[in-house]
């Protein structure tokens, strides 16, 4: 059974994966992917990870929802209607991928891996989970930072004014010039 | 299934999403490619913890972190092209390389 559901899945991720690049219609890309993106959270259930296996199938469906949202936004021909190519150094690219390829793929075979060392846990969420809130309580500070970090950023590159639109190019107004007013004090 | 096979769908996925990263010229696409890069990063951590390490959490913590990363590149990204589209009206990176002089 989970040797059927292995092949059944690697086989849809790497298909789905080769036609993100094939298709002319940006929402069949995108679609593509999130299949692509659902098998490889199917081969982490598969894998035991149940958890974080979910957390990819749904993190992916929805970023790809967004993804799409996008596509019909800012590019020409979203639906497919007409053929096109927006690709740049094909050849080139495609030996650079087929030798790294190649090169992975005999360092895989050839490798002598470590022989499995210890037993999966019981609970493998509270392994995460203790994980974590312990020994790497600093990676989860960090990716909490990060996270932070992002919100801000998005938001100053998405936001139509600055602050120098706000209070003027030397920054002297006392008063922001916006189009609503609010605001403590204002 | 075994590590070897996983890790080959791993890495297959890995050099689909390069060529993608290095072939598209519209910004969205290639964050498509970075995408599929990171599942294969994602594939291949999960199946290292599963054969190898099962005991050790950081095999897990390694895939939170990959996680992470995809939705901080989708975000900025997407920052990126609304920011470029707004004061260029591009959404390609040939019409972005006038950025770096």
């Amino acid at each position: 059974m989970d040797t059927a559901a292995f092949w059944m899945l690697a086989s849809l991720a790497t298909v789905g994966g080769v036609m993100v690049f094939r298709f002319d219609s940006m929402a069949r890309a995108t679609f593509s992917l999130l299949t692509s993106l659902l098998c490889v959270g199917g081969l982490v259930v598969l894998l035991g990870l149940d958890y974080l296996g979910i957390v990819i199938v749904l993190m992916m469906t929805i970023e790809m929802a967004i993804m799409a949202v996008f596509m019909v936004m800012y590019m020409m021909n979203p639906a497919g209607l007409m053929p096109m190519t927006m690709i740049h150094n094909k050849k080139g690219a495609a030996v650079i991928c087929g030798l790294l390829f190649a090169l992975l793929a005999t360092g895989i075979l050839l490798a002598r891996w470590p022989a499995r060392k210890g037993k999966p846990p019981a609970d493998p969420t509270m392994d995460l989970g203790m994980s974590l809130m312990g020994p790497q309580m600093l990676t989860m500070m960090t990716l909490g930072m990060a996270l932070f970090a992002t919100i801000v950023a998005t938001v100053v590159l998405a936001t139509r004014r600055g602050r120098y639109d706000r209070f003027g190019d030397d920054l002297r107004s006392r008063r922001a010039d916006d189009p609503v007013r609010g605001g403590v004090g204002r | 299934m075994n590590l070897e096979l996983l890790l080959l769908v791993a890495a297959a996925l890995f050099c689909i999403g390069l060529f993608g990263a290095l072939t598209q010229q519209s910004i969205v696409m290639l964050m498509m490619g970075l995408e599929l890069m990171l599942g294969g990063v994602i594939l291949a951590a999960a199946a290292a913890w599963h054969y190898i390490a099962p005991a050790a959490p950081e095999g897990q913590v390694l895939i939170v972190v990959a996680v992470t990363a995809m939705a901080l590149e989708m975000a900025i990204g997407f920052a990126v092209v609304t920011a470029l589209f707004r004061s260029r009206e591009i959404d390609m990176t040939d019409m972005a390389a006038e950025l770096k002089e």
